[in-house]
């Protein structure tokens, strides 16, 4: 199994915080690696340097190969990476149907796919025209998601879809995101919510203070609740 | 070091500098009793404060107002209007400052209240909006303002050129009414200017810069920034006022052109940023570089541009003309912000050192 | 595609109508004030007209504001070198222009009009690009750059044509009015309101139908995503600085023939004017510098035929008004 994503002693400094620390991680091909940790650890400001919002101050990262630490952030994407940043970011202005007439780069919506993702996110279909600021929030994160897929990306990059939605939605979210997963698609998935993580990751990465501190298989790590507990600490107080 | 407020030049180069300057301006009308040299010296002392409170609001603050010159107008047509009406008198030069200055004030807390709460960009448009509205005021209201022509006005007695306080024969040189008024500026100049430095190097001055490098974290502090920036509005416009009416009792006019206009908005900004934001001093370096660079630059360029008319070169006498100095001194201007952000002072202060 | 525009969406959100009746409750609100009816036809139709030369300086300036939160102090310059750059073609080709034939007349003001679009625009690429690019993200620098910009800009044009007014006289059939009944509409003004609506129309045709104009509305919501969906947000930026100094180029030639006269400090004058409208329809909003630009013309034109002294201020008061009701401006577009 090769490696699609990996960075190598990362540093990002972001004005005169040092936020990431010396950090090294892999992403499997085809695999999901969820990427776990307290607030403030680091996990979104690792995707951010990823996709190149914020620039490593030292490191390496590679995607499939190849180097993207310098790269800006517009390059990094169409190297095939999509990205579903934490405030999902849809552009409300616009319809659900322009958002995605957006994020479909290489050219006009592919109907088979557009109908494999209204099957998972009915939603889109019937608002397909509506603004998209006008949707609820689990719709907006459904849209979000979607911008990320409507073409296919070798590398997805979400950052906390469950946040702040109601426990019936994150239930229907998680069964869209195994869907997407089946796919075949590579995540890197940042997520506070320990059941949908344990759901959904193949591996795992716990982060604190700006660098990796534990890594190893998710299974492993849902199966040692004393390793959750000295990891996670107060992040499962949500934990069902 | 008490009368700087604890803020010492901190550059021998800058210090040596400012003493030339100083003194040179302290001297001249002993030195040079000319015209144009006391013309240019007066200029130098009153931009030096105008500029410096405008360092307040653009270095220590971080806004750009447009509607300094509005202040700078209202000083100089305060006293105007004041000693046209009502005649050469102290009297009326005191019912110049009393009604002049608390103008100059609440305008600046209204356009401070109204829009200092927005950001940067928002403010710097409509002071620019609001000044050229005066300026047109200014120059309708002919009743009041004289209009174009502005209004010529008498000084007191103890002022007059005509005045001869301690004639030649005692001194060496002629202490008259003019030279007294020089006097009056160039102290009331450097006043204002170690006025200002007090109020930068108080507590007040320190919470300005914070709200200057991060607004919201000072608001996060508990520091009611538009009340702090409204504070420091009013009193750049305080001495810019005061400026205007230095300026006004030292032409014995004042009109759109010498208090109002736009171009002197410009001068201001090319004074403090070529000078240096934040410092104040850079306010007496910008303000004596560019002054005399405007009064003794603009003959090398005519001759210069005469020079490139004879030799029969193309576009060279147009960009040499001694009225298109200001050509040359906006590309300065932008190459200073693009380069030297800290302007002269900063330089001075802070040698760039060869990297490694 | 699938049929998917027939599935009902939800319900509309409501639109805010209220800024655009504002023009329209302004007009009628001046007509008994006015008295004279064709008094008010022809000042309402001169505002019309004179708003829509200021839409077309203004758009440029507001959409650049909303996707890169970049304001160019200098904008006015682009103005001024449009009106220059007109007078190129106009002057050596004067025949043309006091020829009596519409045909002659616009065979030569059409070029000329391109000719001042083209070369603002490349000068909008050279201002972006050393003015603009280096203090990217520094408001404070931005502002001094391009001021600095606009003192060069103009003195550059003094030394070039000479501080002297250049006279531009009005295209011979584009002189005088029209008369309905005891209504005299000036023929200038109809193509002032002609070309200012088409300019409305085809941005919004951009913004709304292409994906250019997809891309700078997301752009002026979020541009981090347009980046990290793969678009190159700079150069879509340079675009539009391009066309929105074009367009200041176009608006000015058509005020330097308004005025019948060429000036370098016109770009000045005007740059407060174009300030004040951008703020009234709420920085980065098309719409909104439409209404706003109707709204400073209205004023000038009502308030001058009511209370000429008035109309020094008027722009002011309206703006001071229009800011207490909506401290954003009229459509406020970005959370910036």
């Amino acid at each position: 199994m090769t490696d699609l994503l990996t960075l190598a002693g990362v540093h990002t400094h972001v004005g005169r915080y040092h936020i990431l620390q010396g950090v090294d991680f892999a992403v499997p091909e085809g695999q999901t690696t969820m990427l776990l940790g307290r607030n403030g650890a680091g996990k979104t400001s690792t995707l951010r340097t990823v996709i190149g919002l914020w620039q490593a101050s030292a490191g390496q990262i590679s995607l499939d190969g190849q180097r993207i630490e310098n790269s800006a952030t517009p390059d990094i994407a169409r190297l095939g990476v999509g990205y579903v940043p934490e405030s999902m970011a849809v552009f409300s202005d616009l319809s659900v149907k322009e958002n995605l007439v957006l994020a479909a780069r290489d050219g006009p919506l592919d109907d088979t796919r557009l109908e494999w993702i209204f099957s998972f996110f009915p939603a889109l279909r019937r608002f397909w025209l509506s603004r998209a600021g006008s949707l609820s929030g689990g719709q907006k994160q459904m849209l979000s998601i979607a911008r990320a897929i409507v073409e296919p990306r070798k590398l997805l990059l979400i950052d906390e879809p469950t946040k702040g939605l109601a426990p019936a939605i994150v239930v229907a979210l998680i069964e869209c995101l195994a869907e997407i997963k089946r796919h075949g698609a590579t995540i890197l998935l940042v997520e506070q919510n320990f059941h949908a993580a344990r759901e959904l990751g193949d591996k795992v990465l716990v982060m604190d203070n700006g660098k990796i501190v534990h890594r190893g298989e998710m299974a492993a790590l849902a199966a040692d609740v004393a390793l959750q507990e000295r990891l996670l600490g107060l992040s499962l107080e949500a934990h069902q | 070091m008490m009368i700087l407020s604890g803020d010492p030049p901190r550059s021998r180069a800058l210090t040596l500098i400012l003493v030339v300057v100083i003194a040179g301006l302290a001297i001249t009308p002993l030195v040079f009793p000319g015209a144009k040299a006391m013309n240019v010296a007066t200029k130098i002392c009153i931009f030096a404060a105008l500029v410096a409170s405008y360092d307040l609001l653009l270095g220590y603050t971080g806004t750009v107002s447009f509607a300094h010159t509005m202040f700078y107008g209202i000083g100089s047509y305060a006293i105007a209007i004041a000693l046209y009406s009502m005649g050469p008198s102290w009297a009326a030069v005191a019912t110049g400052v009393v009604i002049g200055l608390p103008l100059a004030m609440l305008l600046a807390l209204a356009i401070g209240l109204f829009s200092l709460r927005v950001e940067a960009i928002f403010f710097a448009m409509i002071t620019l909006a609001v000044a050229s509205a005066f300026l047109v005021l200014a120059s309708q209201l002919s009743w009041l303002t004289g209009g174009e022509d502005g209004r010529s006005f008498q000084l007191p007695e103890l002022l007059r050129p005509g005045t001869v306080l301690i004639s030649r024969g005692t001194l060496g040189f002629e202490l008259n009414g003019r030279v007294l008024t020089y006097y009056l500026i160039f102290i009331a100049s450097a006043a204002m200017i170690l006025a200002l430095l007090r109020v930068v190097n108080s507590p007040f001055g320190r919470v300005l810069q914070a709200i200057r490098e991060n607004r919201f974290r000072a608001e996060a502090l508990g520091f009611r920034t538009v009340f702090h920036l409204t504070y420091a509005n009013c009193i750049a416009a305080l001495v810019a006022a005061s400026a205007g009416m230095l300026n006004a009792l030292w032409l014995r006019y004042a009109g759109p052109d010498t208090s109002l206009s736009f171009s002197i908005m410009l001068d201001i900004l090319l004074m403090v940023v070529i000078g240096g934001m934040g410092t104040i001093y850079g306010a007496i370096i910008g303000a004596t570089i560019f002054i005399l660079a405007q009064n003794y630059l603009q003959a090398l360029m005519g001759a210069a541009s005469n020079a490139a008319a004879e030799a029969g070169l193309p576009l060279l006498p147009g960009l040499l003309h001694p009225d298109r100095w200001l050509l040359w001194l906006g590309l300065l201007f932008i190459a200073s912000v693009y380069f030297f952000p800290t302007g002269v002072v900063g330089r001075l202060r802070n040698p760039p050192r060869k990297s490694a | 595609m699938t049929d998917l525009a027939a599935i009902a969406a939800l319900p509309k959100p409501k639109r805010d109508f209220l800024p655009v009746l504002l023009p329209v409750i302004l007009a009628l609100a001046m007509l008994p004030l006015i008295g004279s009816g064709s008094s008010w036809v022809t000042l309402t139709v001169a505002s019309f007209a004179m708003g829509m030369m200021i839409f077309i300086m203004a758009s440029g300036l507001t959409l650049v504001f909303g996707l890169m939160d970049v304001l160019n102090f200098g904008h006015g310059a682009f103005i001024s070198v449009g009106a220059y750059v007109a007078t190129l073609v106009l002057l050596p080709l004067a025949s043309w222009v006091q020829a009596d034939s519409l045909l002659t007349n616009l065979a030569v003001l059409a070029p000329a009009a391109f000719l001042a679009m083209a070369v603002s625009g490349a000068l909008g690429l050279v201002v972006e690009r050393v003015l603009i690019l280096p203090v990217y993200g520094q408001h404070l620098k931005q502002i001094l750059m391009t001021t600095g910009g606009l003192i060069v800009a103009e003195q550059a044009l003094y030394a070039l044509w000479g501080p002297q007014i250049i006279p531009l006289p009005l295209p011979t059939s584009l002189r005088g009015s029209f008369i309905i009944g005891d209504i005299a509409i000036a023929k200038y003004r109809l193509l002032a309101m002609l070309v200012g609506l088409v300019v409305f129309c085809g941005i919004q045709l951009v913004l709304n139908r292409t994906k250019i104009g997809l891309l700078i509305r997301a752009g002026v919501e979020n541009r981090e995503m347009v980046e990290a969906l793969g678009y190159r947000i700079r150069r879509l930026f340079l675009g539009v600085f391009m066309v929105g100094s074009g367009l200041a180029g176009l608006g000015g030639v058509m005020w330097a023939l308004y005025r019948e006269q060429v000036h370098a400090s016109m770009g000045n004058d005007l740059t407060v004017l174009v300030f004040i409208v951008v703020i009234i329809g709420g920085l980065g909003s098309i719409g909104g510098c439409f209404i706003g630009a109707l709204l400073v013309a209205m004023v000038a034109n009502y308030g001058g035929f009511l209370v000429p002294k008035l109309a020094l201020v008027s722009n002011i008061l309206l703006m001071v008004a229009i800011l207490m009701w909506r401290p954003r401006g009229l459509y406020a577009v970005t959370s910036r």
